[in-house]
């Protein structure tokens, strides 16, 4: 029976109730007599110490605190995709239907609808032996998602009673005997969202994930089932940059959560999610994206386990085959939550105040990405990749988040508030970011193209020996430098106007496709090849600096898709004849 | 709450007071955050709220600090509620002090409502994106940094640079383009001195506003602990009207500065491990419960729109308090010293200053077609110019090419024309994107690589 015990002390969202032996930590209570749910995160004798996930404001010793029995768990099955959460998984579309347009404290929705029905088709029959993870029948979610149901862990034997219908989420599909113990599938089953969901075994990241961002996918790219992290001062775009990812990804499935950061912001995601439509088959985005909103003015402790929601459901989506993005903005909002219960709960602190089991949370959270093959049967591999976005106080980046982030994550986007002022975007800093998965990439790229390697690591020493030169102009002006070092700062500018510059609010070049990148890139590096041999035979770079071609170049951004082939093909044709001067008009 | 109290909610049973805590001995029924009065022996009373409860002793912050307090006479009554503001219609015209108290000798208000100063968080999913233009009459505003309907906007200001000047000038003005309603008007000075709230002040009674706004005024000699509750009021009063009464309101919180300063004395006062430089590690959600009342709602007919104001420390925009703002609002308006130093007026930084809701507030149907490229091409000209100028100091001007020439010029005349203008003047979007294009008829057709070429042939003015 469940566990009733007191409130004996309110401070902050820190609620301790005494009477309360016999509960286990982590395990969910319904806090006071407006039944606010809470998770115990700690246990002293018969007293529990309690984190709440809503305002405490109004609670008095005495309340009733009631156990539920059971740790937090993530509902997962279908109605997740395009779904709008809060941190403890309450759908926001419902809270507005049923209790408006603010969020009263108590109200309770289920994450997954009761009533609706899902169209339910079995991939195994009546008969077959089934084990934990194997895929038994599908429901379309959505026009993108088809909603792989897998045999719960922990489950197996013989598929009694299976059958094509509608049902619901709690309604069973199926009845597994396992040595005479039967036990009921449905479409819905449940998961700790703390621990990690398992697989068979894992492998290192070695496809691309294609974000559509230049600069991320040709010098720095992602892999599938990689981790990296975004950390930058205010205004330098973090959030324009993730969301761009959550966009265009080419990935399955992404999950967006919004941790601790602006309702404004959200509300825009929401919206232009549901008129943008993926780059690849042309569906509204709103088919691929779960949406766990938790902006920050909302309860601080949800935030602690938004993360935690939002990676459980990417590992589910990763255990159907699927390649699946997270996007996590911001961790440091997450650390601050914990730096908050760490402190009322009177925790020794460390750096800055932050628990000193920091590190820790944040490298348990950033493991559970990977590329990996799932649990059971059919043989499939799926990944989870984590992109989480850091903001450290004044930019300085020595700060307790952002260096143990650093210490983890393997692909680095440091975004630069001088490229802010700028109005450089994205404001990816090509000097201090850096990707591990540039390796193991390389083969996934070589298929587009055979010099890839080769632009991409002339492209990076032309940015490093601009970086340079930029501090000796500084002193003696720009004319005063070599013809070839001239050529070089132009080049150079060239490739961070025309290339590593991109528009999230073009239509065109918010999306840009690797073939397309790598078609503008190596255009421009043709460009060097053949403006040097110009300049070796004579002619002057402010003479280069007037070719008709460097326009053409800018122009590229804009083109359309299907007209880019026939344009960059045009230009190179041009410049291969060594047209730099004659169209210059000199 | 409660209709009815079945024991006496009232202790003499004070075991320490100290700084502004007293801790008590805990009676049954104490809610979190309750409000209690402190009757102190001289009859004085006082307001406070309890800060944590447990079942033995119960921790009160006094409003007003606990001197005078003594543990044989002074009594705490608890009042059952959390802080709340008397709302009607009646608000509007009236000026009210940091605990919600009229003090403009008008009579009490009538309440149709009792509001928790607090609010309740927006859900996410009812929330709209803010998109329409408010023309604030100020270029470097209008066509640099939009304001929009529904947006938190703050001016990063300095000692002694003109922030008050500015936001006066932006209550005068502000308007929707094409549409006679005006913004009611919410007021809170946080702790600021007497004459800068009396500027406000009559700066409304001056332009006839008053009657459409409301004051919550806390001076730098009023209560610190009210500087706390000051914005919340500030904050209810607008949401009230919003939501409630279908008014568009602006809303201006002056001085930031002031407000995370006493969140950190008091938190000092409670014994809590402080963060960057002695602010409480929970100063950004605190400072975010506040500036995310700001918004739109799918479906309702008013918007919040706040625009606090704060000084930064020594100048320095990393300092916690613009810092943690900077993270929360939708961009910043920086004013420069050195501008001000130049005698232009407003002295706006743009560089530095940013409106990330600009995009959704700007081009065909909002302000121009042209204005997206206006804002670009004025950018990349100034900043070119900023750039030469900085090099120019260096090697002389006299080693710059002509063009480069011009491109300095340009920047001159942009911050002498542009960026320039006087207190009282206000400029239409058109006036404002019209200079714009008077400056870029000095540089050569083809330098107007960020503007399409149709808008070239309709708007460049011939060079004279």
């Amino acid at each position: 029976m469940a566990i009733t015990g007191r409130i004996w002390r309110v401070s902050g969202p820190v609620v301790i109730a005494d009477d309360m032996r016999g509960s286990q930590v982590y395990e969910v209570v319904d806090v006071g007599e407006q039944r606010l749910t809470g998770e115990i995160i700690a246990l002293e004798g018969d007293k529990a110490v309690i984190q709440v996930y809503e305002d405490t404001v109004g609670l008095r010793v005495g309340e009733p605190v009631v156990g539920t029995g059971e740790i937090l768990m993530v509902e997962l099955g279908p109605g997740m995709v395009g779904n709008i959460y809060d941190g403890v998984q309450r759908s926001l579309i419902t809270m507005m239907d049923d209790i408006g347009d603010f969020l009263t404290r108590g109200a309770r929705t289920h994450a997954l609808d009761r009533e609706k029905k899902w169209h339910f088709t079995p991939t195994v029959k009546a008969g077959d032996v089934v084990e934990e993870g194997d895929i038994i029948g599908t429901v379309p979610e959505t026009g993108l998602i088809e909603h792989k149901v897998m045999v719960p862990i922990g489950l197996q034997g013989t598929i009694r009673n299976i059958s094509e219908g509608d049902f619901t989420v709690e309604e069973t599909i199926a009845i597994l005997d396992h040595k005479g113990k039967e036990s009921p599938l449905k479409l819905m089953q449940r998961w700790p969202a703390r621990k990690p969901r398992i697989y068979k075994q894992r492998f290192f990241p070695e496809d691309l994930l294609v974000t559509g961002t230049r600069i991320i996918d040709y010098l720095f790219p992602l892999a599938l089932g990689g981790k990296a992290a975004i950390p930058g001062g205010f205004g330098t775009g973090k959030t324009v940059n993730l969301q761009q990812m959550a966009r265009w990804s080419q990935t399955h499935l992404n999950i967006y959560v919004g941790c601790g950061e602006r309702g404004n912001e959200m509300a825009d995601v929401l919206y232009s999610f549901k008129k943008l439509r993926d780059p690849a088959t042309d569906r509204l985005l709103q088919e691929k994206e779960i949406f766990i909103a938790n902006t920050s003015n909302m309860p601080v402790v949800a935030r602690e386990i938004s993360i935690y929601l939002g990676i459980t459901m990417a590992e589910y989506f990763r255990d159907m085959g699927y390649d699946v993005l997270l996007v996590a903005d911001s961790t440091s909002r997450w650390a601050e939550a914990m730096r908050e219960i760490g402190a009322r709960l009177e925790e020794t602190p460390g750096e800055e105040g932050f628990p000193t089991y920091l590190g820790s949370r944040l490298a348990s959270f950033y493991e559970r990405s990977g590329r990996v093959t799932c649990m059971g049967r059919p043989e499939r591999m799926g990944s989870a990749t984590v992109i989480g976005s850091v903001s450290p106080p004044g930019a300085d980046f020595s700060e307790p988040v952002t260096q143990s982030t650093l210490r983890i994550i393997d692909a680095l986007y440091s975004l630069d508030v001088a490229l802010a002022n700028r109005r450089h975007f994205p404001t990816i800093s090509w000097l201090q970011s850096y990707s591990m998965y540039a390796d193991s990439v390389d083969k996934w790229w070589n298929r587009i193209s055979k010099d890839y390697t080769d632009v991409r690591n002339r492209t990076l020493i032309i940015l490093q020996n601009e970086a340079d030169l930029e501090e000796i102009v500084r002193l003696v002006g720009p004319e005063a430098l070599p013809e070839d070092d001239k050529l070089l700062l132009l080049v150079a500018r060239m490739i961070r106007e025309d290339f590593l510059m991109q528009s999230a609010y073009h239509p065109v070049d918010t999306y840009s496709p690797p073939e397309r990148s790598h078609k503008m890139l190596s255009t421009i590096i043709r460009f060097y090849d053949v403006a040097k041999e110009m300049a070796e035979s004579g002619m002057l770079v402010s003479e280069i600096a007037q070719s008709k071609l460097i326009p053409r170049i800018s122009r590229m951004k804009d083109i359309p898709h299907d007209q880019i082939d026939d344009y960059v093909n045009s230009l190179r044709t041009d410049m291969d004849k060594g047209l730099i001067a004659e169209e210059g008009g000199i | 709450m409660d209709s009815v109290q079945l024991f006496t909610r009232q202790t003499k049973a004070i075991s320490i007071a100290h700084r502004s805590l007293l801790i008590i001995e805990s009676i049954p029924g104490i809610r979190y955050n309750e409000i209690v009065d402190v009757q102190l022996g001289t009859g004085e009373t006082r307001t406070g709220q309890v800060i944590e409860v447990g079942k033995k002793t119960t921790v009160v912050q006094v409003f007003g600090g606990v001197s005078e307090v003594d543990l044989q006479n002074s009594r705490v009554q608890y009042k059952g509620e959390t802080l709340k503001l008397p709302v009607s219609p009646d608000i509007l015209g009236r000026i009210f002090d940091g605990s919600g108290t009229p003090i403009d000798g008008g009579p009490p208000i009538v309440a149709e409502d009792y509001l928790d100063i607090n609010g309740v968080p927006a859900n996410p999913a009812s929330r709209m994106p803010p998109a329409e233009f408010i023309e604030t009459g100020i270029s470097a505003i209008d066509g640099l940094n939009v304001l929009v309907r529904g947006q938190k906007l703050p001016i990063f200001s300095g000692s002694g640079l003109p922030h008050n000047k500015i936001a006066a000038q932006i209550l005068r003005q502000a308007a929707l383009r094409g549409k006679a309603e005006d913004f009611a008007i919410v007021f809170a000075a946080i702790g600021v001195s007497y004459d800068d709230a009396a500027y406000f002040i009559s700066n409304l009674e001056e332009t006839g506003a008053l009657s459409r706004a409301i004051g919550f005024i806390n001076t730098a000699s009023s209560p610190v602990i009210e500087r706390l509750s000051t914005p919340r009021l500030a904050l209810t009063a607008a949401e009230y009207l919003a939501w409630e009464q279908d008014m568009h309101v602006l809303v201006i919180l002056t001085d930031i500065t002031n407000y995370c300063d006493a969140l950190r004395e008091l938190a000092a006062m409670r014994g809590e491990i402080p963060s960057r430089r002695g602010y409480p590690g929970y100063m950004y959600t605190d400072l975010a419960s506040m500036y995310e009342r700001a918004g739109r709602i799918a479906g309702r007919e008013g918007s919040v729109t706040i625009l606090p104001i704060l000084t930064m420390p020594d100048d320095d925009i990393t300092h916690p308090i613009a810092d943690l703002t900077g993270y929360i609002t939708e961009g910043q308006i920086v004013l420069s010293r050195g501008l001000e130093r130049k005698r232009i007026y407003p002295p706006i930084d743009v560089f530095l200053s940013l409106s990330r809701m600009m995009k959704e507030g700007i081009g065909e149907g909002n302000t121009r077609e042209d204005h997206n490229n206006v804002f670009m091409q004025s950018y990349a000209v100034y900043a070119e110019g900023n750039y030469l100028r900085e090099i120019s100091t260096v090697i002389g001007s006299e080693a710059l090419s002509d063009r480069d020439k011009v491109y300095l010029s340009a920047a001159d005349r942009f911050e002498r024309t542009f960026i320039s203008q006087a207190e009282h003047e206000r400029r239409s979007v058109e006036e404002t994107l019209g200079i714009a294009w008077n400056i870029f008829s000095m540089l050569h057709k083809e330098d107007l690589k960020l503007i399409q070429e149709e808008y070239i042939k309709k708007y460049l003015p011939e060079p004279s």
